[in-house]
């Protein structure tokens, strides 16, 4: 049973995470792109962490990927604006990032590799709420306080970049 | 295990027919109320008083031509009403509406899931709910329909962070996100979260309402602005299933505001079902009351409100729950 969903939700994550790059309609992009963090939320709940299951679908499903949306609409794209015509001069840099992506990707398929331990050490608040934020609030405090300083910086930014006449 | 998933899909088919049904006869009470509210009589020619109003609706909505305007994107045109009606349907299933009972000799939870992050569940449904209106505003290829997705796309983020933020001191004294405990938490009445927590129930409700696009937050649909909003180029069923939708959605507010604020299915004397409809029905003729009192807002007031009002007081009520739970 557990298999079985795990190899359906995969599929389903990997297809459509496909289907977010080979199609050309950046507004299917986006639904593709949210069916792939659905789907990745259901192997999330099969590795026993709930919570970040949860998270990925209000974080990234439920509240970044509708600002996408917002932001292609607005921009009104035309059919033939993301035609043939595609401005080649990032070619260079988006073959670069690409391959970091894929040194990446290969050193942590290397990485997991190595046969798992059956999960036998997890304590009972594993991946709960509790459980994830007494590490965050005990163990992780400086790295989770500096990514908020992180947050608001590039928050600040962005107002001061838009309301430049303020 | 096969007993389990039985009862499971037994209760999951009660509920939802239950919910249906409840969409359906909420448009002819919202109607009869209205009608009353507004010195007028309201359906009353098809059965006993009109009872049977929502019966020959739905047979005119199935029989109804469907049109799909030229130029729509026809795949995302025809996905868009089933992304709205779906997240509206998903939530009740995390809501306790009783106690335990035992029937043939099984003790049944009166709940269909009961899950320990619930309340999170909830609130990411919610959040998805929003690709329904989006499409099918972008989708249509018309000019109202895309300002109504446009218009609704912001205001639902605006104030699900509102949602979020007001339940926050419920889960803060509560101290779980399961639903069945915090409904247990409240077993007399002075323990019902409404009066713990007051503006925490009222920034919810208002949220709620603006989440759900009801008057006086209905601007997706503003009538006299924008014909009908997102939906303006539906037709037959499709159109209908947006109108479930709606409805459902405002069933879930108000059974997540009986649980969570009202003490769910708790209260004396009368069976506990019985007690839960009758918190989740006030809270819905609330509902129907303000759509009748208030005048809509206007685009511009409603997003200052969500950022400069409501936010702020969520997070101040946040705080001062967290000290008052510290001391």
């Amino acid at each position: 049973m557990e298999l079985a969903i795990f190899i359906l939700t995969s599929l389903v994550a990997i297809v459509a995470a496909l289907l977010v790059i080979l199609q050309r309609n950046p507004i299917a992009s986006v639904m593709y792109l949210v069916t792939t963090f659905v789907a990745q939320a259901i192997l999330f709940i099969q590795l026993r962490a709930a919570f970040i299951a949860i998270l990925q679908v209000i974080v990234y499903a439920g509240a970044i990927m509708v600002l996408f949306l917002f932001v292609i609409m607005l921009l009104n794209l035309r059919r033939e604006d993301f035609g043939k015509d595609i401005k080649l001069r990032f070619k260079p840099l988006a073959i670069a990032f690409a391959m970091v992506l894929l040194i990446e990707t290969l050193v942590v398929i290397n990485a997991s590799l190595v046969p798992a331990q059956p999960g036998a050490d997890l304590s009972a608040t594993f991946g709960s709420v509790q459980g994830v934020g007494k590490e965050l609030f005990t163990t992780y405090l400086y790295p989770f306080e500096l990514t908020s300083v992180l947050l608001i910086v590039a928050i600040l930014g962005a107002v001061v970049m838009a309301k430049k006449k303020l | 295990m096969l007993e389990f998933i039985l009862i499971t899909i037994i209760k999951a088919v009660v509920v939802v027919t239950v919910l249906l049904l409840t969409c359906a006869w909420m448009t002819y009470a919202e109607r009869k109320i209205l009608a009353r509210m507004q010195s007028r009589i309201g359906p009353n020619v098809a059965g006993w008083k009109g009872l049977l109003q929502p019966v020959a609706d739905l047979v005119k909505l199935l029989f109804k031509e469907e049109v799909i305007p030229g130029g729509a994107q026809r795949a995302l045109y025809l996905l868009a009403p089933l992304l709205a009606f779906i997240p509206a349907m998903l939530p009740i299933a995390m809501i306790p509406f009783g106690n335990k009972i035992t029937l043939f000799g099984r003790e049944i939870n009166l709940v269909i899931a009961n899950y320990d992050n619930g309340l999170l569940f909830i609130l990411a449904v919610a959040s998805l709910s929003v690709y329904g209106i989006v499409m099918a505003g972008w989708s249509a290829n018309s000019k109202y329909s895309l300002l109504g997705g446009l218009r609704s796309s912001a205001q639902m983020i605006s104030y699900e962070i509102g949602i979020g933020m007001s339940l926050i001191g419920i889960v803060l004294l509560a101290g779980t996100l399961n639903l069945v405990d915090i409904v247990g938490q409240q077993n007399v009445w002075y323990k019902w979260f409404i009066f713990r927590q007051p503006i925490g129930f009222l920034l919810y409700f208002v949220c709620a309402i603006a989440e759900t696009n009801r008057a006086p937050f209905d601007l997706p649909e503003a009538e006299s602005e924008l014909v009908a909003g997102y939906f303006t180029e539906y037709s037959s069923m499709r159109f209908g299933l947006f109108f479930v939708g709606e409805y459902a959605n405002m069933v879930t507010v108000a059974t997540v505001a009986t649980t969570l604020f009202l003490g769910g299915w708790q209260g004396p004397f009368l069976p506990p079902v019985l007690w839960f409809v009758i918190k989740a029905v006030a809270v819905l003729f609330i509902y129907i009351w303000i759509r009748a009192s208030l005048p809509r807002f206007r685009y511009d007031q409603l997003m200052k409100f969500g950022w400069y009002v409501i936010i702020p007081l969520a997070l101040a009520n946040i705080l001062v729950t967290a000290l008052i739970d510290l001391l």
